[in-house]
């Protein structure tokens, strides 16, 4: 039990966390060329000069594009038409046909984005070289833009996943585990000696919850540890904060996780009971997807979600360097669910069966 | 023969008296359906943000009308100073601050040029690049329209086909995964915690003693989760039509037989995963630990493969669910042929036999 407590959730850490990024990157293109011209093959050699793009595969029909479009072989297919040349030089503006697999919508549409741009790069060259459109005699006034991207200049993903993962770590494993563990001695059979016992319901509470209280803040040590020295994630913030919360943070779970124990009379049960709501809770906490883009009802669940309140506060804190004020609204909410989980489950536990 | 059909039936009759589980076995697909079909999207709309206007002139308080006017942003603040931005990000509410210098709508003039500033919360890189190129193209268009900016008209443009999935909708993408998700879970994880249990309550031992062969008791604990599975399934697909309108344009029945493959394949890990196992606790903690955390990163439900660094991309491969994907949205979204999923599917038919040997060989008749 000791390996699959410890050991296979941080490999996953380790493993997982570079699995999780939404880069689009490795654009895969097949084109048919029917104008087979200067311009046309310029077009191509924009996409080859560009990162995103990996270099683009040529077919002589477009019938054996769209098979390998099908077989997931090539994320795009490119058409370039006929006088092609001849229309630019015409100023006929032709027309590329894209067609782009667009099963992931949110990646087809960052594709089309990258191969747009392109296209514009390609335009822009080409007038300069014609010179036709006397661009340069028109004066005309710009508004100019400069991005700089805050806590994360490199855009790098694992420092916004690391974190995260972590959490959901920890949370599956003291969430398991605690609800599992009353009711297992339910089943087997031993809780009624532990009734029969003089021992008092806090102190029984207390005393089978503690173990997974130390083993969840195990998991942040090690968990930490392998974010600093593994992934070289930051810690702007004060690690006694992260400590802190997580404290008061597992609490929530752990209350919760007992409360589903005393409702139910199977490990089986728990287990899947506490897992309906463990994924439900991860799914909308912000984790994987952000919760920017859920409709309004979702945002106003994932005030309600413990989950969430964790995600934010490991991001805040370590990734941004939030400090107690900052956060203090978080905790305060993380208190309240403690309180109420914990209420709940001393109330549902009786000595009884 | 009657004495399989009693056994399954006594199976049958332990997980439908469980009405907790039972809810949970069928609440579960439509819960999470509903949420990635709703809640869940990389969409990004109506993002809280700063503007820091040191200008405070003509333009800069219309481009500042302008993005507040758009459905992708929520001017929530104007700070005063540069000192400012930093504590409005670290309360987390706002993920980007646009500053405007100080002579703007006079430089616009001038000099034909005046620079604003775009700063993103970048913890989250999709975001922050998302927000960039939005707050660029409200600019671009106030440009085009306010400022009369005269820009020459395309050479060449573009023609975009979105192809299997016109707009784009996120639910396209989650459907074949969360079926994908919730089988491997019933099918892995009830069998495996359903055959432990008996282990460890002690039940085992008499199935072991009684005139069942060993290969009646696995399989006919294994029937009833085919049921439940098949059953999930198709409650998967009607929604994913009736609710979604997600068209399935291939084969229905290739798509039966392909999920009955993968159920089954499910269900010999989760017997492999049971004869590795001593408690449910165990088997739990390697079905849920072990088998949901790859199933749902590693196998392009949520994050592309493609995307992956390399080793990854390797390790991916020994993920049944990946090949299950695969195939799930050959035949839902592009409607294609057996002739396009033919590898994937000898993969998982493969895959099975490895598992069910390896159970085979290890499954004990005695408890130590």
């Amino acid at each position: 039990m000791i390996p699959i407590i410890f050991v296979l959730p941080l490999l996953q850490l380790v493993i997982l966390s570079n699995a999780a990024t939404y880069e689009v990157k490795d654009i895969q293109v097949a084109y048919i060329d029917h104008d087979n011209s200067i311009s046309s093959r310029l077009l191509i050699e924009h996409i080859k000069g560009s990162s995103y793009f990996l270099a683009p595969i040529h077919f002589e029909t477009s019938r054996q594009a769209e098979e390998v479009i099908l077989k997931d072989k090539v994320d795009m297919v490119l058409e370039i038409p006929g006088d092609f040349e001849k229309n630019i030089i015409n100023s006929q503006h032709p027309q590329i046909a894209l067609r782009i697999n667009a099963i992931d919508g949110a990646t087809a549409g960052v594709q089309n984005v990258y191969i747009q741009q392109i296209v514009m790069h390609f335009n822009k060259n080409i007038q300069l070289k014609n010179k036709t459109l006397n661009t340069f005699n028109q004066s005309f006034s710009k508004t100019e833009s400069i991005a700089s991207f805050w806590y994360n200049r490199n855009l790098n993903y694992k420092t916004l996943m690391v974190p995260g993962i972590l959490v959901l770590i920890i949370t599956m494993l003291t969430i398991f585990l605690s609800s599992m563990n009353i009711v297992r001695e339910k089943e087997i059979g031993t809780l009624e000696q532990i009734n029969v016992t003089p021992i008092k319901k806090w102190q029984f509470i207390v005393g089978k919850l503690f173990p997974f209280w130390v083993i969840g803040l195990l998991l942040l040590s090690v968990g930490l540890l392998i974010s600093k020295l593994i992934f070289n994630i930051p810690m702007l913030g004060s690690i006694f904060l992260i400590y802190g919360y997580t404290s008061l943070y597992l609490l929530v779970i752990l209350g919760m996780g007992l409360f589903i124990s005393n409702f139910t009379d199977t490990q089986q049960q728990a287990m899947f009971i506490a897992w309906f709501f463990v994924v439900i809770f991860i799914l909308m906490s912000g984790l994987f997807t952000p919760v920017e883009s859920m409709p309004t009802w979702a945002k106003i669940f994932t005030e309600f979600n413990p989950v969430a309140y964790f995600v934010e506060m490991m991001r805040m804190v370590m990734l941004k360097g939030s400090n107690f004020q900052d956060a203090s609204r978080l905790i305060i909410k993380t208190f309240i669910y403690a309180v109420i989980m914990n209420s709940l489950a001393v109330w549902s536990y009786r000595k009884k069966i | 023969m009657k004495k399989f059909i009693g056994f399954v039936q006594k199976e049958f009759y332990h997980i439908f008296r469980d009405k907790r589980s039972l809810f949970i076995l069928f609440g579960m697909p439509i819960a999470q359906i509903l949420l990635f079909g709703f809640a869940i999207s990389n969409e990004i709309n109506n993002v809280d943000i700063a503007v820091l206007n040191k200008a405070d002139d003509k333009n800069s308080i219309e481009i500042i009308e302008n993005l507040q006017a758009s459905k992708y942003f929520n001017v929530l603040e104007e700070l005063q100073s540069e000192k400012e931005i930093e504590k409005a990000f670290q309360k987390g509410k706002i993920k980007a601050v646009v500053t405007f210098e100080k002579d703007f709508a006079k430089n616009l003039q001038r000099l034909q040029a005046s620079k604003l500033q775009i700063i993103t919360d970048a913890t989250n890189p999709n975001i922050a690049n998302t927000i960039t190129n939005y707050i660029n193209s409200i600019l671009t268009k106030y440009s085009h329209i306010s400022l009369k900016q005269n820009t020459s008209p395309e050479l060449v443009g573009t023609e975009s086909r979105m192809l299997f999935n016109p707009a784009l909708e996120s639910v396209y993408m989650f459907v074949p995964g969360v079926m994908t998700v919730i089988l491997m879970l019933v099918s892995a994880m009830m069998t495996s915690i359903s055959i432990t249990r008996e282990k460890e309550v002690g039940t085992m031992e008499i199935l072991l003693v009684s005139p069942l062969k060993p290969i009646t008791v696995i399989v006919g604990k294994v029937v009833p989760y085919i049921f439940l599975s098949i059953i999930n399934a198709t409650v998967i697909v009607l929604l994913s039509v009736f609710v979604f309108q997600m068209p399935i344009v291939g084969s229905l029945s290739w798509l039966a037989l392909e999920s009955i493959l993968f159920i089954i394949t499910s269900l010999s890990l989760g017997i492999l995963i049971s004869t590795l196992s001593s408690t449910q606790q165990t088997a739990m903690m390697i079905s849920l630990m072990g088998l949901m955390l790859p199933t749902i990163l590693l196998s392009g439900f949520i994050f592309p493969i493609e995307s992956m660094p390399l080793p990854l991309q390797v390790i991916s491969n020994i993920i049944p669910a990946k090949w299950f994907i695969i195939i799930l949205k050959s035949i839902m979204l592009k409607g294609v042929g057996f002739g396009f999923f033919w590898k994937e599917t000898l993969i998982l038919l493969f895959m099975t036999f490895v598992f069910l040997s390896i159970s085979i060989k290890k499954y004990k008749i005695r408890l130590a």
